[in-house]
Formats: structure tokens, sequence, C-alpha cells
């Protein structure tokens, strides 16, 4: 139970939900709500591992699990978009099928060891007392482009005259169409956009934070949990890169909770029975729906948060928002 | 430059014809394991190979429908729990964790044990439907009370709370209920198994080694109750119209708030149902991955049955042998990723249900300015 251990790895995992439910924000406040999260991230973990398997580049991969999570997402867009059909049906045949192709093509994967990205110090910074080897020490460059990365999608989403096209067409398609925004092509991109981010965050498992290919365990759940981050985050990315890190954090807390044989000088439960160990377990989820009820209650209050036309196909010509 | 046809996409005024909507789907499953099997065959596998062995393995004989069918009867009570469901647009997505939370629950009778350990079946086995069934149901009624008091994304909810039923399970499992340090539970007394076909071998040999069980009529009947509540009763109407326009439903006074909560218990319940039948009348006794995936697959069914609940039963016997092929061929995930094309292209084909697609001939007509854009 070190917190300087614990925070070290929370940043690194959370850097995978950080990914995941920036892409997610973007496909949302285009519109789109995309429930294949899950699929998308492991199609891209696994084509990430795949590809520097075969050519030695894990930096290849990465790219390739972007783009094949991106490629994946647009049957999506497709049916969403120009089909207009029900974007929660959609999305749940992507994750059957995103985790239905890994599975298959991944097959024989398990247990090789592919070229992974190696952790960096940041030189200057990481000698800074506890912030150091918190921030900026034995990281993932990966999690050093998370720092960046979350500021700089507020600040195209808020600031930025595309990013007040991506809003427009979130919450007022017909006033963006008028306006002369592509309605269609831009929730194109941002679908694509989304999935390549979850294809960033399977490739920053594979290939880093926990490296190798284990199946559907792979990302067990956790392209699930960034959807609830988004709520939680209230589609905000500062948020849920916070939010991403703060569960980082607990699930390294969890883990680190069955070691010492006593705690606060009482004897330790989960020293002496791991399958206590269960209930642990159950606290991400938990706290998954915890966080939900705290982000509705609040969005109920201030009226603010989901886009507009959230889950609303748009058919141009047609009486709409 | 005219291309010589073009497509011309209207919306339909009328209604489709009724044949449509099951012909789409026909079409949409065989185009779906036509794309699998050029995935297959892209990865080397040879896709006829693949599915000679399906059929097999599936459909080849009487031994071999059993099987299929008893893989159908959990996805026929989970297609049911989500067609309730989703037919108040309602995303219980949770049927997996109640499945297990009905299984839990269904084992309490015998394990606790509720009951005297030597009640008759005919005391055992309706106490561990109950069980079953209010398993199912106390996992919908947490995600509908905090859908219906809160407005908390059912969608997540559910999903985590499946998580969290099969982390329940194993505790258990692993823990108080353990055989002997193994990961399962005792095998149930026979008291508590659902009787089978093989049972009656003695008299009629021809049902030896068929392991059909009776959980399969709950499935049927279960299918009759859910289509009469749905399209009989009162309920049912204030379920679709709520589906259909919750707006027109508030204004009609109808308490949406309390049907959230009863339509997420009543499908639980259902789920609950399906896992009892599951322990009950297949694996007699608690163990770790007693669904490969039931509550998943049983909304694709749903889905591809369209919200019928006979449809329910025909789609869930396909994917019944989906599941028992997937289990013997390899590469693993073959079944799922059949399951994720087809519903892809179930969803894509609703399509042509909205729109008459045509093919125009422009033979002979000078190109307007709209075609050469």
């Amino acid at each position: 139970m070190n917190l300087e251990i614990i925070l070290h790895a929370g940043l690194a995992t959370g850097t995978i939900l950080l990914f995941a439910a920036i892409g997610e924000i973007l496909a949302e406040r285009s519109g789109v709500l995309n429930l294949g999260v899950e699929g998308m991230m492991l199609l891209g973990a696994m084509t990430g591992f795949s590809v520097s398997l075969a050519t030695g580049n894990p930096w290849l991969g990465v790219a390739m699990a972007m783009l094949a999570a991106g490629i994946l997402s647009l049957a999506h867009a497709v049916v969403t978009v120009s089909f207009q059909a029900d974007q929660v049906v959609s999305g749940l045949s992507l994750t059957f099928l995103g985790t239905g192709l890994a599975l298959v093509l991944g097959n024989g994967l398990t247990g090789q060891n592919a070229a992974l990205i190696p952790n960096y110090d940041i030189a200057g910074l990481a000698a800074i007392p506890f912030i150091g080897p918190v921030f900026f020490k034995d990281h993932s460059p990966l999690v050093y482009v998370g720092y960046v990365f979350a500021p700089l999608v507020w600040f195209y989403i808020e600031k930025t005259r595309p990013g007040l096209h991506l809003r427009a067409v979130g919450e007022k398609p017909v006033a963006a169409d008028t306006m002369g925004v592509n309605v269609y092509a831009l929730r194109y991109f941002y679908v694509f956009v989304g999935g390549c981010l979850a294809g960033l965050a399977g490739a920053t498992i594979s290939l880093s934070v926990s490296p190798g290919w284990y199946s559907a365990q792979t990302t067990s759940g956790q392209g699930w949990i960034a959807i609830g981050l988004v709520i939680f985050a209230q589609w905000n990315p500062l948020q849920a890169a916070l939010g991403g890190y703060l569960f980082g954090a607990l699930r390294r807390a969890i883990l680190d909770l069955q070691g010492p044989p006593t705690l606060l000088g009482f004897t330790n439960p989960l020293y002496i029975n791991s399958n206590f160990g269960f209930f642990l377990q159950m606290t991400p989820y938990l706290l998954t729906i915890l966080a939900l009820v705290i982000g509705s209650r609040q969005a109920m209050r201030k009226r603010l948060g989901a886009p507009a036309a959230l889950g609303e196909p748009y058919i141009r010509g047609e009486r709409g928002l | 430059m005219a291309l010589p046809i073009t497509v011309s996409v209207e919306k339909r005024t009328e209604d489709a014809p009724r044949w449509m909507p099951a012909a789409t789907s026909v079409g949409a499953v065989v185009l779906a394991f036509v794309v699998s099997g050029v995935v297959l065959w892209l990865i080397g596998v040879n896709p006829f190979q693949v599915y000679g062995f399906f059929w097999r393995a599936t459909f080849g004989s009487w031994a071999a429908f059993s099987d299929t069918m008893v893989k159908a009867t959990p996805l026929i009570l989970v297609g049911l729990a989500c067609t309730v469901a989703f037919k108040m647009k309602l995303w219980n997505i949770g049927a997996e964790g109640q499945f297990y939370m009905g299984a839990f629950f269904a084992s309490l009778v015998v394990l606790a044990p509720l009951l005297p350990t030597d009640s008759p079946p005919a005391i055992v086995i309706p106490a561990m439907m109950i069980m079953g069934m209010v398993g199912g149901a106390v996992w919908g009624f947490f995600p509908g009370v905090l859908k219906a008091r809160f407005g908390v994304n059912e969608i997540i909810t559910t999903l985590m709370l499946n998580y969290v039923a099969v982390l329940w399970n194993n505790f258990w499992i692993f823990d108080r209920w353990s055989d002997a340090g193994f990961q399962m539970t005792p095998t149930f007394a026979r008291n508590a198994w659902l009787p089978r076909l093989s049972d009656y071998a003695r008299t009629y040999p021809i049902f030896s080694g068929i392991t059909l069980h009776l959980g399969v009529i709950f499935g049927l009947l279960a299918a009759v109750l859910v289509w009469w509540v749905l399209h009989r009763s009162r309920w049912g109407y204030e379920i679709r119209l709520i589906g259909d326009n919750p707006q027109a439903a508030r204004y009609a006074g109808i308490n949406i708030a309390r049907n959230i909560i009863l339509v997420m218990m009543f499908s639980g319940a259902l789920a609950g149902l399906a896992g009892m039948s599951e322990i009950s009348g297949v694996v007699h006794r608690l163990q770790e991955r007693i669904s490969p995936g039931y509550g998943f697959t049983g909304i694709i069914v749903a889905w591809l049955a369209k919200l019928n609940p006979f449809g329910v039963i025909l789609v869930s016997i396909l994917f019944g042998a989906l599941i028992v092929a997937g289990r013997e061929v390899q590469p693993s995930g073959i079944a799922q990723m059949i399951q994720g094309f087809v519903l892809f292209a179930v969803i894509s084909s609703d399509v042509l249900l909205r729109y008459k697609i045509r093919l125009v001939r422009n033979v002979g007509r000078p190109a307007t300015a709209g075609e050469t854009a």
C-alpha cells in the first residue's frame, strides 16, 4: 500500500479509459451514441499486438490498431447515420462483431511476445519529489500523450470553429445544416475518430500497460466503463481524463489491499481468505453505477450535459429538433 | 455523363408488404453466413468444411438436434426477457446477470437449504422456479428503480450488474458452497433435477441419450404468455404505447416510472427462470460459466425475431445451433463473429422496410442536372 505506486499505476491504466472515453465523447457530441467501444477496443488491442508481432514495430501496431477500429466504427456510422437505424442496437452489434472478429483473427496470439512500447522518464521533471515519480517517471509515452491530449480536445471542442460545428451538429442538426455544415459528413468523421481512439485505447493495453493478448480478457469490460465515464464526465474531456485516472488508481488500490496481513491495526480479512477479493473486484462496477447516479442527478438539476440530438438520426428535409 | 441505371430511394408511404420483415431477416442471416465465410476463407479456413461441420453437429441426428434444443431453451427465455424490455425501448443488457442471479436464488432452495432435503420434486422444482424468477426480478429491480427515480441510463447499470452477479456467484462457488475445494457446488440431489427425455429411455428406447429437459416447455409456455401480455392485455398496451410514443403515453395518464420498474422485473424474472432451468435441467449444480453469454445472445435473438415472441423460438433454435457448433470448432469466436454479422445485416436490412429502393433505367433520356452532379 504505497500511494506513490497506486497513483503511478492509476495514471497508466487510466490512460486506457482516457482515450476510449474521449473518443466516445467526440462521437456523442456529434449526436451519435456508439456502444461498440468494447468491441472496437478489443479489435484494436488484437491488431496492435499482431502487427507489432509481425513487423517488430510497436508504433506501426498502434497506427494499425487505430485504423482497424476506425474502419470497424464506420459500420456503425453507415447503419446509424445513413440508414437511420437504432443507435443502441447497432452499437451492441458492433461490440459483438468487434469481439468476434478479434477472437477469430487473434487466434494463436496468446502467449506470443511482440515488441512493446518502452517506458520513458521525462528528463528534469522526473526529479521533482513525489510529483516526478508519479507523473513523469517510467511511463509509457502514450501516458504523456494523454496529459496533453485531454486539454487539447477540450480546447478544440469549446474554443475552435470546427469544434463549434461539432457541437452544432450534436445539439441542433437542422440549424447546422441551414448554416451549410454537412451533418452527415461530420457525424461519419467523428464516429470514425471515436473508433480510432478506441483502437488506440486497445493498443495502449496490449502493447504498453498490460502487454499481451488474452482473448476477451484483454479489455475485460473497460470499454463499458469508458462509456459510463462519459456520462460521469458530463461529456467534458478534462473530467473524463480525471475520472479515468481516478478509476485506474482505485483498481490498483483494490489489488494492493490483498497484500498486507494487517490493515490499520486490524487483521486483513483478504489476507486470511482471498475469496473476499470477489467483493472488492465488484467495486469498479458498483462505482461506475454510483458515478452514473451522481452524474445523472447533476445533469437533471443543471439541465445540461447530454447533447440534445444524441441518439436521434438526422433526416434531411424532415421536421426535427 | 449519365449512368445507364440510377438507384431511386423513396420513403415508403404505406407499410411494407407483410412478407417483407421475415424475408429481410432470412436474407440477412444468409448474407451474414456468406460474409463470415469470406472472412474464414481469408484466414485460410475452408468455410464449406466449417459449415458442413456446423450442420452435422446441430441438425444431423436426433441426438444432435436435442443438443441444439437444450442450448435453445435458455435463449428462448432470455430472448423473451429482452423482447419484453425492448418493446418499451428499455435497454436491458443485464439478462446475463439476471440469469446468474436466477441460478443463485434457485440454488438457495437446495443448498441453503430452504426446503427439507427429502422433499418431493413436485415441491422442490416449483420452489426453484419461483426463486429463480425472484432472483432475476431483484436484479432487474435495481436498474429499474435507478432509471425511474434518477433517470440513470439502464444500459450501463444493467451491464455493470452483470459483472457483479458473476463475482457474487463466484464467491459462493469458490468459498461457501465449494465442493471439497473445487470451484463448483456439490451435485444437486435428484429431486432438484428437471425431468429429461432420457429418463424415460427404459420405456421408450428411442429416448436414450436425449438430454432434452422440461425447461423447453417453460420456454414455449413463456412465449405464449409474453405474446398474450404484450398483445392482448391492458398492461401490454401500455408497454407498447410507452415504447412507441412516450409523450402520448404520458398524456394518456400512464405511469411510466412504475412501468419501467415492473417491466425490468418481468424481464429479469424471465432471464432468472432461464438460469434456474439451466442449473436444474443441465448442469445440476452451481458452477462457473454456466452461461456462454446467453444473456447477450438473447439481445440478438430478440432483435432478429423483430420482437415477436414466436419468432424468438425460431431464432433461438438457430442460435442454439450456433452455440453447439461454435463450442467444437476452432478458432473460437467464429460463432460470435457470425452473430455480429447477422445482427448488423438485420438492422441494415430494416432500411428496406422503410424505403423503396428501385433501379431506374435511363435509356434515351437526357441526364438532368441532378444526375450528372
